[in-house]
């Protein structure tokens, strides 16, 4: 299978290094622990395997059993066949984190373009080749804001309607540091960005707000930013990358970091990994990024060519000193969504985020007008909008998925006081017949 | 051999993909907030797919060649995880939708932290961290919280013995640790008269790589476990090279209390050019309340004519969230396909083989190239890649010239406690035959040092670029080919 010795190379081995046997290999190991039984089920060959796994995945019920309504962080996305067939090149995938550049310049271009892609897209000057997800990139940003300062500055203000994961994150992230304080996540998440101000003095090194927030709305945050400069704080954005192909960019509103889910460009959903960690800044926060950096360059022979760079300031040369332990990132994924938007390119991202904001438009505008329910997002949004249900959102969701539909997200999961609040996403994937059935168990619901 | 890039590819105008025009009414786009410009490309399908079918050939990967990467156990990625990864009930199940329709995720997730047990040693697991360097930083936090719960907030010191993994000390910084290294002794085992000096109340724990980055499994395990947990400390066990052990000794029994999996790296889930990854972390019974939030449980036991009900638990005294949703669920669907197509005793022969395989690797090339710790390694070993008579011929000049042969270098200068490092590793999916090929061209490029050095210095020659300008691409920082307007 995927051991190729013979019996008779194996036997030619064993002399060669002077053994008798394989177990022979093995006496540095404590006796009394050595070669345990493992109690696992028996080998199975590729045919039975693959049956078994088919099984295994036919006992869920997918996006493309039910009709997807659900967002909240991860969306149900068209992906173009050509991503997913570029990506199956053992070239790309089998290779590892290129620290050979003249046997590595295809993944080093893809990461630079990936940088270039990011960098356009949300208005920065510079972006690493990834973290691991959304969720991590924000808790990153608190670790660069942190160091920035040099652990001057304690506070970091979290947006009520930042994702609640990401906060959880950055929660845990932070524990070894006693002196951070968060201030801001409590709150209702329903409030508006100007309820933020209260909490900015010299003594706030971060504030992150998110765009879309998680409850869908659009908010120019150019006044609150100017404000937490004033302080000489910093602020993050933590984006949907995929509404920047329509909307006003964080850096033209002036953030400092922004951070996001790359999940939307291209990605499966896949039961929610691997995504992609996007993270990029302001130019004077370059030699601060942890994570992978890639530089254009030229080689010996008077090509231009690509490499890692700025690399003293990651783990295995600064060790104890390194903000960060990073790594690996997410370097297949980041190949993906690099894909996606060469792909789709100028257009196809304008009218895709467009195609989202109608349908969810027309979704919020039609169920709004289903006696007993509302629509809670009144600011502009993307793609997604809170609907204020006449029952508990969860007997709503459960009353949508008899009939085969993922309705939304509870904000009850998250939030006390919303127990009838459901976060409903409308994606390119939802046709106007899946919108108007949507509608009309809506409707349903409320006559049970 | 210059690939264009993107937005030199580009032509005003050109499409990639068509999407079909709305179907519902349109809505007034909010003016105030509409960005000015979208500087992207614009490509055709084609062009995108030759693009990176181009840049793909200029990279090596495992299904080109041999990839002898110390420390990173480069093995075969086999096909079918590919294939089971993406079937659609998997690839197409969003991470927050209500656990009665997504059991076969659950079911496969709750039995991947059975089998990990299982083959670990540790009663406790969780899937979530995102890769190795993840892991440890999870295993961090939970010493870290375990030491507060017992309020003994002044254990702060983790030590690190100078053969573990270069990832640690960064690591328990994180945690806002305080790290103390530990030297090693002359057979490359953790120095015990240094570890017993440093113990002491203020200690948090030890940090472990066994096998360590020499290759070598510490003789004195059991004793070094015992010293740590005398002195109240823990000991974590960095899983890594867990491709030597798998069936041969599980850490939980020797008395490990923490320890990240590298399932890109033991379970063969593929390193993608730099990520995703996937670090499961095992805990000892008196930490798994410790672990990350959410774990898989079973929440509704079954019966003979109904499969149990899983779905997801907090641990009590949990570290809290540390990602979104549940970890890299497509990597975990890859190493649960690899673990039941080997079974124990094909695991086992994972390792017998990856072992075998690196003291057959040394014994062809000990007689070339010095090897500091000479004692039967395990699934990788570290030799010096210079000699005392050759002037000015290093490491990263053998590594480069390499290439010329189409082979991937050795990780090169990592451990830094022995000079001029190259750290070698097979791997058991690598035939006698290719051992051969590489232990002869090993071989040659010694002989080429003392007659031509030359032609090492100016490795490699015949690659799709030359060595390159490091210091510049760190003075000039170009690290976009977008430039903004007005600039």
């Amino acid at each position: 299978m995927f051991i190729p010795h013979t019996d008779q190379e194996t036997r030619e081995m064993l002399e060669a290094v002077g053994v008798k046997n394989l177990a022979e290999l093995f006496t540095a190991i404590p006796e009394k622990y050595r070669f345990p039984k493992l109690q696992l089920p028996p080998a199975m060959t590729e045919m039975e395997i693959l049956a078994e796994m088919e099984n295994i995945a036919e006992a869920n019920e997918s996006t493309k059993d039910l009709v997807c309504f659900l967002g909240a962080g991860a969306y149900n996305h068209y992906s173009p066949a050509a991503v997913d067939m570029l990506l199956r090149r053992g070239e790309f995938y089998t290779a590892y984190t290129p620290y050979q550049p003249e046997i590595s310049q295809g993944t080093l271009q893809v990461i630079f373009e990936y940088q270039s892609l990011v960098t356009a897209l949300t208005g920065m000057e510079a972006s690493n080749a990834s973290h691991y997800d959304g969720a991590t990139s924000a808790a990153e940003a608190v670790i660069l804001a942190y160091q920035n300062f040099r652990g001057k500055r304690n506070k970091i203000i979290l947006s009520p309607s930042l994702n609640p994961q990401y906060t959880a994150t950055i929660r845990t992230y932070t524990q070894g540091h006693g002196s951070l304080i968060i201030l801001g996540a409590d709150a209702r998440p329903d409030g508006s960005p100007e309820d933020l101000v209260q909490y900015l003095d010299d003594d706030t090194a971060l504030v992150i707000v998110q765009y879309p927030d998680f409850l869908g709305r659009l908010y120019d945050y150019s006044a609150l930013i100017a404000k937490a400069h004033e302080v000489g704080a910093l602020v993050a954005v933590a984006v949907n990358p995929l509404a920047l192909a329509l909307f006003k960019t964080p850096g033209d509103m002036g953030a400092d970091i922004v951070v996001g889910e790359g999940q939307p460009l291209g990605l499966p959903l896949s039961y929610g990994g691997p995504y992609l960690g996007i993270f990029a800044t302001r130019k004077e926060f370059i030699r601060k990024i942890s994570g992978r950096l890639v530089g254009e360059t030229t080689d010996s022979r008077g090509n231009r060519a690509y490499v890692l760079t700025l690399t003293a300031r990651e783990q295995h040369i600064r060790r104890e000193k390194a903000s960060s332990n990073i790594c690996t990132n997410q370097g297949l994924l980041a190949l993906a969504a690099t894909i996606y938007m060469s792909l789709l390119g100028k257009n196809g991202l304008k009218k895709v985020a467009e195609l989202n904001f109608h349908k969810a438009h027309y979704a919020a505008e039609q169920i709004s007008q289903i006696p007993g329910y509302s629509v809670a997002t009144a600011a502009p949004f993307f793609n997604e909008f809170v609907v204020t249900c006449p029952h508990p959102a969860d007997e709503v969701a459960a009353h949508l998925l008899e009939h085969g539909i993922l309705g939304g997200y509870e904000l009850a999961n998250d939030y006390q006081g919303m127990d009838n609040q459901l976060l409903v996403a409308v994606t390119e994937m939802n046709s106007k017949d899946e919108i108007d059935l949507l509608c009309e168990v809506l409707a349903e619901v409320n006559h049970d | 051999m210059t690939e264009p890039t993107l937005f030199e590819l580009s032509a005003a105008g050109r499409k990639g993909v068509n999407y079909p025009d709305s179907d519902v009414p349109l809505t007034n786009l909010p003016a105030n907030l509409l960005r000015k410009d979208l500087p992207m490309p614009e490509l055709s399908e084609l062009d995108v797919v030759r693009h990176f079918t181009h840049l793909s050939r200029l990279n090596y990967s495992i299904d080109g060649g041999f990839y002898p990467l110390g420390s990173c156990t480069m093995k075969y990625n086999p096909k079918i995880n590919e294939v089971t990864s993406r079937l659609s009930g998997f690839a197409n199940t969003h991470p927050l939708q209500p656990i009665e329709t997504v059991q076969g995720n659950l079911a496969l997730m709750y039995q991947l932290q059975d089998l990990l047990k299982e083959i670990s040693g540790f009663p406790g697991i969780t899937l979530q961290p995102a890769a190795g360097a993840h892991g440890e930083f999870v295993g961090v936090l939970i010493m870290r919280a375990y030491h507060a719960s017992r309020n003994d907030a002044k254990r702060v010191k983790i030590l690190i013995p100078d053969s573990a993994h270069g990832t640690n000390p960064a690591t328990s910084s994180m945690v806002g640790m305080e790290v103390a290294p530990i030297p090693s002794d002359a057979r490359g085992n953790v120095d015990l008269v240094a570890l017993k000096a440093a113990c002491d109340d203020t200690l948090a724990g030890l940090m472990l790589t066994n096998p360590n980055t020499l290759g070598l499994f510490d003789e004195n395990v059991l004793e070094v476990v015992r010293i740590v947990h005398e002195a109240g400390g823990l000991v974590y066990g960095d899983g890594a090279n867990l491709n030597a052990l798998l069936g041969i000794v599980r850490p939980g029994d020797l008395g490990i209390d923490v320890m990240h999996f590298n399932l890109h790296k033991t379970f063969s889930t593929p390193h993608g050019g730099g990520g995703p990854g996937s670090g499961p972390v095992g805990v000892a019974a008196h930490l798994v309340d410790f672990l990350p939030a959410p774990i898989i449980e079973i929440i509704e036991p079954g019966s003979e004519e109904m499969a149990p009900l899983y779905g997801f638990k907090t641990p009590s005294k949990t570290i809290g969230r540390i990602k979104s949703f549940q970890g890299h669920f497509g990597m975990l669907v890859r190493a649960y396909t690899y673990i039941l197509m080997h079974g124990p005793d094909g695991l086992r022969k994972v390792s017998e083989y990856a072992v075998l395989n690196a003291n057959y690797l040394l014994s062809k090339i000990r007689s070339t190239y010095h090897l500091p710790y000479d004692r039967v390694c395990m699934h990788e070993f570290v030799v010096e890649g210079f000699w005392p008579d050759v002037h000015d011929v290093h490491a990263l000049d053998v590594a480069k010239r390499l290439m010329d042969y189409n082979f991937h270098p050795p990780t090169n200068y990592f451990p830094l406690i022995v000079k001029e490092a190259l750290m070698i590793e097979p791997t058991e999916t690598e035939s006698k035959q290719t051992l051969d090929e590489f232990a002869d061209v090993m071989v040659k490029i010694a002989r080429e040092a003392r007659e031509d050095p030359q032609l090492l210095k100016e490795a490699p020659h015949n690659t799709p670029v030359g060595r390159l300008d490091e210091v510049k691409a760190a003075r000039d920082l170009v690290l976009c080919c977008w430039v903004p307007e007005g600039e």
